[in-house]
């Protein structure tokens, strides 16, 4: 059971390493966002300040949905979701450890480039703290989600804008809440960090059964 | 076919006979509704003239969130039951509650400005408002983008109920972004009470809008209904 989540796992960050743009996909596109808005507006250090959390919260919103299509798409291609649907591990956990394996290259990159888009949006040591800390607490919502999103449109061809508009507004609430514990400061943080965890806990139970019953469905 | 509570022959004869009461009463009470509505009500103290458009703003609203509780009942029903009346009833209310919503927006946009003074306040209602429409058309839009009509109908069911749950949830989240990122304003000039010269027509033009649904959503479902009930007739007569 174990051993094979893990084969799961190991086999999609393989895939995800070499396949289109590979690991530098994601945390690239989230440079590149966070670098347009400092253009776009005026680099005045209070603005910047301000924008921080939106342009991170926002970027990492879109670098999830980005990736989205890469979960199922080329498994349902070469059949091995049906492989995974006929073995004995349960497809419940095939789609938590496949969550994982996105959360690990698409999530933690992020998480890891979160201090230096800080950096260069002037923040300092503590509200640095709070980016990181709301990222780690919602990426988890955030990925369950959009895996939702990614299940539903499983198989269909350039489903791109199709996956945005039924991911976006689930995400929303996990992205007022990130952006919101990110920019506060202390007990409306914690409250705001709560419900993140709330929404990834949430996400953890129902998302994987949903999201197989979805997939059992694409693949009748 | 599956066993079903209620036969759809049924259901069709209902939908066939409810249609020209539907007819009269919309009629009716969108004549009375909007001379009521647009004459014989008093202008607001505070408003002014501009007050009328609640009268089809309000109802647009109401049936808005309506037409999802509906489309999400009918999916989950679909879902368990697999009842074929259930996802015609769902996806005939789809264009409907996505129509409705767009005209709450435009007409609240409309009230808006000479109110508040703005087109677009980034208000807790407006924007789940907002939201609620992205949904509609995400359920419409993937009913569309799947071939397999089977898989179409359980996918787009699936995502209204996903929909549903997630509904309250954006619906708090917003609210409680919007308490802690604005200041209280004057949003609901008035208040809650209103005078029984508005009532009337509000009441009566809520009751209007909720007939011309019925009465369209009748109509849909028909289109859907009886080709396939001769589709079924014609299978058995060969079969027999």
């Amino acid at each position: 059971m174990m051993r094979a989540a893990l084969a799961i796992i190991r086999r999609d960050l393989a895939v995800f390493a070499r396949a289109g743009g590979g690991l530098v996909l994601a945390p690239g596109f989230f440079a590149l966002v966070a670098t347009l808005f400092p253009l776009a507006l005026n680099p005045e250090p209070g603005i910047l300040r301000l924008l921080a959390p939106a342009v991170v919260w926002v970027a990492g919103v879109l670098a999830v949905l980005m990736s989205l299509e890469r979960i199922f798409g080329e498994d349902i291609e070469d059949g091995s979701l049906d492989g995974l649907a006929l073995s004995a591990l349960p497809l419940e956990l095939a789609v938590l450890a496949k969550a994982l394996a996105h959360l690990l290259a698409f999530g933690l990159p992020l998480v890891a480039l979160a201090p230096l888009v800080a950096l260069a949006y002037r923040l300092d040591g503590a509200a640095t703290l709070g980016l990181v800390v709301a990222l780690l607490a919602g990426l988890p919502a955030l990925t369950l989600i959009g895996m939702l999103g990614a299940a539903l449109t499983a198989g269909l061809r350039r489903a791109g804008a199709l996956v945005a508009l039924i991911v976006v507004p689930l995400e929303l609430p996990v992205l007022i809440f990130g952006v919101w514990s990110a920019a506060a400061a202390g007990p409306e943080a914690a409250a705001g960090l709560a419900y993140l965890g709330l929404f990834s806990l949430a996400a953890l139970l129902v998302v994987p059964w949903v999201a197989a019953a979805v997939l059992r469905l694409v693949l009748e | 076919m599956l066993t079903r509570a209620i036969s759809p022959r049924a259901v069709l004869a209902l939908l066939r006979r409810a249609d020209p009461w539907l007819q009269v009463a919309t009629l009716a009470l969108f004549g009375f509704g909007l001379v009521d509505a647009l004459l014989l009500s008093p202008p607001d103290y505070q408003q002014g003239e501009s007050v009328r458009i609640m009268y089809v703003h309000v109802p647009a609203a109401y049936l808005a969130s309506q037409v999802y509780l509906l489309l999400a009942a009918a999916s989950a029903l679909y879902l368990v039951w697999r009842n074929p009346l259930a996802d015609m009833a769902a996806e005939a209310a789809a264009p409907l509650g996505a129509a409705f919503t767009a005209l709450a927006l435009v007409t609240g946009s409309l009230w808006g400005r000479p109110t508040w003074g703005a087109w677009w306040v980034w208000d807790a209602r407006l924007t789940s408002v907002l939201v609620l429409f992205f949904l509609y058309l995400g359920y419409i839009a993937l009913r569309q983008a799947v071939e397999t009509p089977d898989k179409a109908r359980r996918l787009a069911a699936w995502l209204a109920v996903i929909g549903a749950i997630d509904l309250p949830v954006i619906r708090f989240s917003v609210e409680w972004w919007n308490t802690l990122h604005q200041p209280a304003s004057l949003l609901r000039p008035g208040g809650p009470s209103i005078d029984p010269s508005m009532l009337r027509p509000l009441l009566v033009m809520m009751a209007a809008y909720q007939a011309f649904f019925l009465l369209v959503w009748a109509r849909q479902l028909r289109a859907r209904l009886a080709p396939r009930l001769r589709h079924e007739a014609a299978a058995r007569k060969e079969a027999a």
